[in-house]
């Protein structure tokens, strides 16, 4: 017999297929494909006994989880009281009109996403930006503008 | 590390041998490696450390301790050096060698690293000295700066689980729960509820398959409190050992700690603390020899705010939608699973060790006649000092702000603060003097909550704080019951208005209304406590509603529908800076000559109020 070998088998092998497990299944899944593709859905809820609608509930009730791909680079702003505070909104209007795009959104060339998040329990050094996985604290719209201009230019797209 | 150990002996002993290999260390350096400062940098920082200990040969004699969160986050990376207890703040990889060389080969301080009061200008050498730390009581955060979480044996070493060997062996179920009365704890998660009673009413219930579960709240939904992540992340035994003698009480066979999924460093932490602690036998089957069997899994969140509410969270245990239930039947009956089960906060775990390790009584004596022990608080927004903030209960706001916060950041004036998180309130300058205190703070409309305390000055709009609230509360409204999905959304329409300039005095009197109504006929918490934010500033800060309304005007500067930016020409000296940032081609001007700015193109995005060294960009 053939093993199979899709990332999400494994994933649910991994967690027993237990169904108390299913957020965490679901967040490696889409650490695997960077979101959650539909065939994985379906592959989820076969495997673990689960009807696709309720997989499909779960998976748009969080909003961690993604049903559209997301772009290379990551921009995560978050929007916490402590970050609102120090003018959050301000660093979240730059990254919009600079990237053209709403939070939640990918650019068409699949190159940056936007999204904000509640609080990262950071706050003391807030605001808060995570690019690609790595924090920036008491930001400002200036520094935000800056380093999306930095990697735009890596990218060699002009904004 | 050990094999497992079978009985409190054998664990008295591991206790011993571990802390006679660390008396070998003359010295202890203790890098603090929680979120805030490996936000900073401070994994170089501890690697530069042990690079040099290891290039001078000092590995064996001095010992570096990668720890959790030392509390005191604005001044990150902090390095702490044992036995002399000397601090060094916003410590960069390129210190360690000095540092190695004048306060661990020598017996000298850097002045320089030293944490300096910016209102005196006095350094301070030790770390117990400085005002932000030694106005504080830690008696659960203490801990985070000795030990390594990913180490189990450094938790040993403090006297770890001997706790737990105390309830097992020397305390009948019901005696603990006494104990607990008697200490008079109330949960942490926000609502204050006596725990000994919750325990009891899970103790009573009857279980049809003998199953019952304890479970731990981590998913910490007040967007600006750090707390649960910080013990969690930086202590988890302490949490782990709570939640055993929990269980103990309780009668519980199973337990669920139910985590936030942003917080990957406090999951990653957890899970091994909770592997270190089964291969020890502490968890597990006949724990230490003792019959009593019990273990712990790990549920990640998937980023929504209600499912901290009890059912929710039960929900999105068994993989299901995390929207609440009515509560006709109390989850200490039916809960996950419809089995018997008890919830309680990250922070109300950890105090359940202490109180039975150093006795009720002990434990008792600090706080106020309702409210006993300490409080977390994560101090953040626009004070001077950020970070986390241990305090007995009873301390006023004034002090916790002023004493232990060093005041107002920017010199700016103090206008708020902030507790409770969405469902508490802002309290006015006018009540600073207001003990921390389950029910002086909702007395003054807002509440304890879980421990976010956002401080805000005049450049902070009230209005615009209502909205921001009541926005974050739509988005996060479930939307099962009318009320909290339409009502919210209502208020959102109504204070968009407001901070827009549209509004009328009428929709100030409907929005209040709506409050009450969004108050009073909620499902869940969530809707029921979503209108303390408006009510609140309401209360104390209608001039600033009105001045919104009537004059178009927003004192703080904040709303940028009723701002604009001008150039003052007196100040402004042409360097060209705001009008090579301004991203939308707003600015106007040559070098040398004045700038001013085509509000016809100005998006108001404030880079070039930033940006200018003179204070020549003016906001009105
Ligand atoms: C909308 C909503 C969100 C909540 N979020 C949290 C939370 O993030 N963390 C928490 O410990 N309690 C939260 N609670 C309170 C819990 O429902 C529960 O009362 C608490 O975890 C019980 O623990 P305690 O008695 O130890 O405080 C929330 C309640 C509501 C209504
Ligand atoms: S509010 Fe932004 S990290 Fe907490």
């Amino acid at each position: 017999m053939e093993e199979d070998v899709r990332p999400e088998v494994q994933v649910m092998e991994r967690y027993g297929y237990e169904r108390s497990y299913l957020i965490s299944i679901l967040h490696e899944v889409q650490k695997e494909y960077q979101y959650l593709p539909e065939q994985a859905l379906r592959n989820v809820a076969a495997g673990m006994g689960i009807s696709l609608v309720d997989i499909y509930g779960v998976a748009t009730f969080f909003k961690a989880f993604s049903l559209k791909p997301k772009g290379k680079h990551s921009i995560v702003l978050c929007m916490g009281t402590a970050c609102h505070v120090r003018n959050s909104r301000g660093l979240l209007e730059e990254a919009r009109r600079f990237l053209g795009i709403e939070p939640g959104d990918t650019t068409d060339d699949l190159l940056f996403s936007l999204d904000t998040v509640n609080c990262l329990g950071a706050c003391a050094l807030g605001p808060i930006a995570v690019i690609d996985g790595e924090y920036h604290g008491q930001m400002t719209p200036a520094k935000m503008e800056r380093l999306l201009k930095k990697l735009a230019k890596e990218e060699g797209v002009r904004k | 590390m050990k094999g497992s150990l079978s009985s409190p002996k054998d664990l008295n002993e591991y206790r011993k041998s571990i802390q006679s290999t660390k008396k070998k260390f003359e010295k202890v350096i203790s890098v603090c490696g929680g979120t805030g400062c490996h936000a900073q940098n401070c994994v170089q920082v501890r690697e530069e450390i042990s690079r040099e200990l290891d290039e001078r040969l000092l590995s064996d004699k001095v010992m570096v301790k990668f720890t959790g969160c030392h509390g005191f986050c604005e001044m990150g990376p902090l390095v702490v050096i044992h036995p002399a207890g000397i601090l060094y703040v916003k410590v960069s990889p390129s210190d360690a060698q000095r540092i190695i060389e004048s306060s661990v080969v020598g017996d000298s301080v850097i002045d320089e690293l030293l944490y300096k009061d910016v209102a005196t200008g006095k350094n301070f050498e030790k770390e117990q000295d400085v005002p932000f730390y030694s106005k504080q009581k830690r008696l659960l955060l203490a801990m985070n700066g000795m030990i390594d979480p990913q180490n189990i044996e450094d938790y040993i070493a403090q006297e770890g689980y001997s706790a737990l060997v105390k309830a097992l062996f020397e305390m009948s179920p019901e005696e603990i729960i006494k104990e607990v009365e008697i200490a008079g704890l109330r949960g942490r998660g926000g609502a204050g509820f006596p725990t000994a009673n919750k325990w009891k009413a899970c103790r009573r219930a009857r279980a049809r398959d003998n199953i019952k579960y304890i479970l731990c709240n981590a998913d910490e939904g007040d967007p600006g409190a750090y707390m649960d992540r910080s013990l969690l992340e930086g202590n988890p035994h302490a949490v782990i050992e709570g939640m055993i003698i929990g269980a103990y009480a309780i009668g519980a066979t199973e337990g669920f700690v139910y985590v936030r999924h942003e917080y990957p460093l406090a999951v990653e932490n957890l899970l091994k603390a909770l592997e270190q602690a089964r291969q020890l036998g502490l968890l597990g089957d006949n724990i230490l020899g003792s019959g009593f069997s019990f273990d712990i899994k790990v549920s990640v969140g998937g980023g929504a705010f209600v499912c901290g509410e009890s059912t929710a969270l039960m929900a999105s245990i068994e993989g299901r939608i995390g929207e609440p239930r009515v509560k006709h039947i109390h989850t200490a009956e039916k809960g996950l699973y419809n089995r018997p089960t008890n919830l309680n906060n990250v922070e109300t775990w950890a105090n359940v060790p202490i109180i039975i390790r150093e006795g009720a009584e002990a434990y008792a004596r600090i706080g106020t006649e309702k409210s006993r022990g300490t409080k977390i608080f994560s101090l953040v927004g626009k004070v001077r000092n950020t970070g986390l903030v241990e305090v007995p209960m009873g301390i006023t706001l004034r002090e916790i702000i002023f004493d232990i916060g060093g005041g107002m950041a920017n010199g700016k004036a103090f206008k708020a603060v902030q507790t409770g998180g969405p469902s508490g309130g802002c309290i006015p300058e006018s009540m600073l003097d207001t003990p921390v205190d389950f029910e002086r703070l909702t007395e003054v409309g807002s509440m304890m909550g879980s421990g976010g305390m956002i401080v805000m000055d005049e450049s902070t709009c009230m209005v615009d704080i209502a909205r921001y609230f009541v926005d974050f509360l739509c988005e996060e409204s479930c939307g099962k019951c009318v009320p909290c999905r339409e009502g919210l959304k209502q208020m959102r329409f109504i204070l968009d208005d407001i901070v827009s300039g549209r509004a009328t005095g009428k929709q100030l009197e409907l929005l209040k209304e709506l409050a009450e109504v969004v108050r009073d006929t909620s499902l869940c918490g969530l809707g029921q406590t979503a209108p303390n934010p408006v009510l609140s500033t309401i209360k104390y800060f209608e001039d600033e509603y009105h001045e919104h309304i009537e004059e178009k005007r927003c004192r703080a500067g904040v709303c940028r529908d009723l701002i604009e930016y001008q150039i003052d020409a007196d100040k402004c000296t042409g360097c060209l800076r705001c009008k090579a940032q301004c991203p939308v081609g707003a600015v106007l001007g040559e070098k040398e000559k004045p700038h001013h700015i085509d509000l016809s193109k100005c998006e108001k995005c404030g880079i070039c109020y930033e940006v200018c060294e003179f204070g020549a960009v003016l906001r009105k």
